[in-house]
């Protein structure tokens, strides 16, 4: 009998955990003890402490990716629509989503903020909210008014549950979450420091396993990992080290994420997943837990095209440490076709790195772009290009 | 003190011979003055905001003297003039997406173009941005673009979503909270105008009398004949209220004018006037969802005119402020109220609200269904129209029926195909009517080229 190396079994698990669309996974841990009630969330952030100290199950839902065929959500939606909330709806008028007890739509675009809407009318029986984050980063401003939409949260997943949950409930998740994200940044750090070790198709899987897995179960998934891939050498490539921007929302297929690596780019950065990386460091777990969320929302957390910068000069500030910090040779920039946010951001962002000399190219994607060899070859003639520059 | 200039009366020999004209013509009176404040605002020391339409502050920006540009205005001015068309192809070549709205690229490409305005006149680079972002987030985007481009300052109020559809006492807070500190602090200190408190509520009293007598006007269609269109002419007697002119006695004045002329319509029992003159039978009486398209106006109108169609209600005319349901500018209350204002606006409504809200016209209204235009370019508006339509359909039992256009884009117009779409939902309202138990209208796609 060939054992399967410990690395190979991790990726495999958490492949088989993104391939079901039935979130079996989900189901199993409502089923593993009474009352068990697990609440979705859309991309890019929401506080998965205050669903967490409820004692439910967070699921990031990110549309239904490249494997499922969208029958009922495309009759809601007009062509010229994103990908994603068409599947994400796809998935719940099948039923897939039958195992949550609420659905959170968080404050990101036109589209997730009607898809609520929609939610409340097509899922009369389920509890739905729509989660404003705040575009004022003032604390006595903003964030009293981001602490206020926490606290309405709060009360309603009480209320599901059927007891409040308490400052020290929400500590504890804290906690568990600052971890999370620990294990994460280490993740992160330890790709950028050796990406022929850690391909992204490999990290991408992770990350979304942690989207169908309790914090407790997928920190030490993530640690397991580097640790068992840290094991194993694999052959060091001359490729680009590129930083991926765009992909906040609707997520590309794997295969593309695999296109690009192939084609002579390792991923040093990028937005995948955000909500596992929002919050840039720890969140103090010992004082009142919604106002240290909210200092870290407004002071400490990652940019995106859906989150107003006050200043020009703030533009690309972001994306260039994500270049500096990952040793990054260009930005490849991945935005989802009819993704307003992604595309209007672009050129500002372009622009910055034009000023900075760092080289970029810009490609579009749906979730269900089938056909990847137009983008291998662009994002292969990009590679040579900084090869031959750096070169030079 | 109001540093709008009084109302312009109407030169005697452009007069026209008939009243109903007085208010078409008081409108483009303050139109062309506007964007003659706007070109003349460096010369005459003026400073020159640019914000959005669905809750804009006007009646604060005219406290701090303002020129007051609208970038959403400039850009349906310049689709009515067929100059959007190039602009937005500018504005791609520039490295914008073609997926994403054409009323920021109309917009980049006129400033791309010299900045010259609807008019043929040069606008001037805004000193502040005000952004507010109500109802739609392609707005951040917008200004956020423009600042990069040109340096202009930009401050930002965030306007928080009805999800639940209501305001709820913290997003009011909120709102207020964000005028105090952030906005009118800026707006002080980019105008060198201390903000007097007084002036502000001299304006809403200005602005809930014309508020009054608008809803007079959009209800005046419940009338058989519908004296107006509540969509094709409602965009122009919203025109003055939702941008630089709310809050003025000219404005006042306008609404005051337009009123006595629709309710002289309606004692004599006449129809809307198009621009062909006055309608013919009125036939079918439609809701309409969803912005018009600008770049064929015209003969969009004329699709529905030719064929009898009134539009009773729209949406559209309610995208800054909804004053048919008992909303006015308070000048008791006057933050509190401009929150409110903010927050009520059409688009930040949810979903469940815009179908009530629809199925209320319906039924105010006497109308025979819906029919939702749905815009390319505007995620907020069009995303969930399909459900929307759906359900209106199911509650009402009334005929909707789907078109795509999109607002300053000529190229996604297609004369032809919606023309088709419409004569075939035009009869099936007459089939509808004859028996009791019609088919819903079967949804198909894109109108487009
Ligand atoms: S992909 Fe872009 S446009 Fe679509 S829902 Fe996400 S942020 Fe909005
Ligand atoms: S997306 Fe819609 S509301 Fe927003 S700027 Fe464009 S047209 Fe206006």
């Amino acid at each position: 009998m060939t054992m399967i190396p410990p690395v190979t079994a991790i990726i495999e698990r958490c492949q088989a955990l993104f391939d079901d669309l039935d979130f079996t996974a989900v189901k199993q841990w409502k089923a593993a003890a009474p009352g068990r009630r697990a609440i979705g969330y859309m991309p890019v952030y929401v506080p998965r402490e205050l669903i967490h100290a409820a004692g439910m199950l967070p699921v990031g839902i990110l549309g239904g990716g490249d494997q499922l065929e969208v029958i009922q959500g495309d009759a809601y939606y007009q062509s010229y629509i994103c990908r994603i909330p068409r599947s994400t709806l796809e998935l719940g008028l099948t039923g897939r989503l039958d195992c949550l007890d609420g659905m959170l739509f968080p404050s990101i675009c036109d589209v997730i903020r009607n898809l609520s809407g929609m939610w409340q009318l097509l899922f009369k029986d389920k509890y739905v909210r729509y989660f404003d984050v705040p575009q004022n980063y003032v604390d006595s401003i903003g964030g009293n008014f981001y602490i206020q939409e926490m606290q309405v949260l709060r009360e309603d997943l009480g209320k599901l549950r059927g007891a409040a949950i308490g400052d020290d409930e929400l500590n504890a998740s804290i906690a568990v979450y600052n971890d999370n994200r620990a294990a994460i940044r280490e993740l992160y750090a330890y790709r950028a420091a050796k990406p022929w070790q850690a391909p992204t198709s490999e990290v991408y899987l992770l990350l979304r396993a942690g989207m169908v897995l309790p914090p407790e179960e997928h920190t030490p998934l993530v640690r397991e990992y580097i640790a068992a891939t840290d094991a194993v050498e694999r052959p060091k490539r001359d490729n680009a080290r590129v930083v991926i921007n765009g992909a906040f929302c609707e997520q590309p297929p794997l295969g593309l994420i695999k296109s690009i690596e192939m084609s002579g780019c390792y991923i040093v950065d990028d937005d995948f997943v955000l909500v596992t990386r929002w919050l840039l460091d720890d969140v103090p777990a010992d004082a009142n837990p919604l106002k240290e969320l909210s200092k870290a929302f407004l002071h400490r957390s990652a940019t995106t095209a859906a989150k107003y910068e006050t200043t020009k000069e703030e533009k690309g500030v972001f994306l260039m440490q994500q270049v500096k910090t990952g040793a990054a040779e260009g930005v490849i920039f991945a935005a989802p076709s009819f993704c307003d946010p992604a595309l209007l951001e672009r050129p500002m962002l372009q622009d910055v790195l034009k000023k900075h000399g760092i080289p970029y190219t810009a490609f579009k994607y749906a979730e269900n772009t089938g056909q990847m060899a137009p983008i291998r070859e662009q994002s292969g003639t990009f590679a040579d290009s900084i090869k031959l520059w750096s070169a030079a | 003190m109001n540093t709008t200039t009084t109302v312009v009366k109407p030169q005697p020999a452009k007069k026209p011979q008939v009243q109903k004209e007085d208010a078409m013509w008081l409108q483009k009176e303050l139109l062309a003055k506007n964007y003659g404040e706007l070109a003349s605002a460096r010369a005459d020391n003026r400073k020159v905001s640019a914000t959005f339409v669905p809750g804009n502050l006007n009646e604060l920006l005219m406290c701090f003297n303002f020129a007051r540009s609208l970038p959403e205005t400039n850009a349906l001015q310049n689709g009515m003039r067929k100059k959007s068309g190039k602009m937005i192809m500018d504005a791609e070549r520039d490295g914008h997406s073609e997926d994403v709205c054409t009323y920021v690229k109309s917009d980049l490409g006129m400033m791309m173009g010299g900045e010259i305005g609807p008019t043929g006149e040069v606008l001037p680079k805004p000193d502040i941005l005000l952004l507010s972002y109500t109802g739609c987030f392609t707005f951040m985007k917008w200004f956020e673009l423009i600042r990069h481009k040109y340096g202009c300052e930009t401050v930002m109020l965030h306007v928080p979503y009805q999800a639940e559809g209501r305001i709820a006492p913290n997003m009011r807070e909120y709102v207020v909270k964000q005028l105090k500190e952030t906005v009118i602090p800026t707006l002080e200190r980019v105008s060198g105008v201390k903000f007097d408190i007084d002036r502000l509520r001299q304006y809403m009293r200005e602005s809930a009398k014309a508020e009054e007598d608008l809803v007079a006007v959009l209800q005046s269609a419940k009338n058989r004949p519908s004296p107006i269109d509540g969509y094709f002419g409602a965009v122009y007697y919203i025109g003055p209220i939702f941008t630089a002119f709310r809050g003025t006695p000219e404005a006042t004045q306008y609404y005051h004018v337009l009123r006595g002329e629709i309710e002289q319509r309606m004692r004599e029992g006449k129809g809307p006037i198009t621009p062909d003159g006055e309608m013919g039978e009125e036939k079918y009486r439609l809701v309409v969802e969803g912005p018009p398209n600008w770049t064929s106006f015209r003969e969009f109108w004329k699709m529905f005119y030719d064929e009898g169609a009134v539009v009773v209600s729209s949406t559209y005319a309610k995208v800054g402020g909804l004053y048919d349901f008992g909303f006015r500018h308070d000048p008791e209350n006057p933050l509190e109220s401009l929150a409110d204002y903010c927050l009520g606006c059409y688009t930040n409504l949810n979903l469940p609200s815009r179908v009530d809200m629809i199925c209320k016209y319906i039924d105010e209204y006497q109308a025979d269904g819906l029919l939702i235009n749905s815009i390319k370019s505007c995620n907020s508006f069009s995303a969930g129209q399909l459900l929307i339509l759906r359900e209106v359909e199911k509650r009402t039992g009334k005929p909707a029926a789907f078109i795509e256009t999109d607002l300053v884009d000529p190229r996604y117009f297609s004369a032809a195909n919606v023309k088709n779409r419409l004569e075939s939902y035009f009869q099936m309202v007459k089939q509808k009517r004859g028996s009791a138990t019609g088919e819903p209208m079967v949804i198909s796609n894109a109108a487009r080229h």
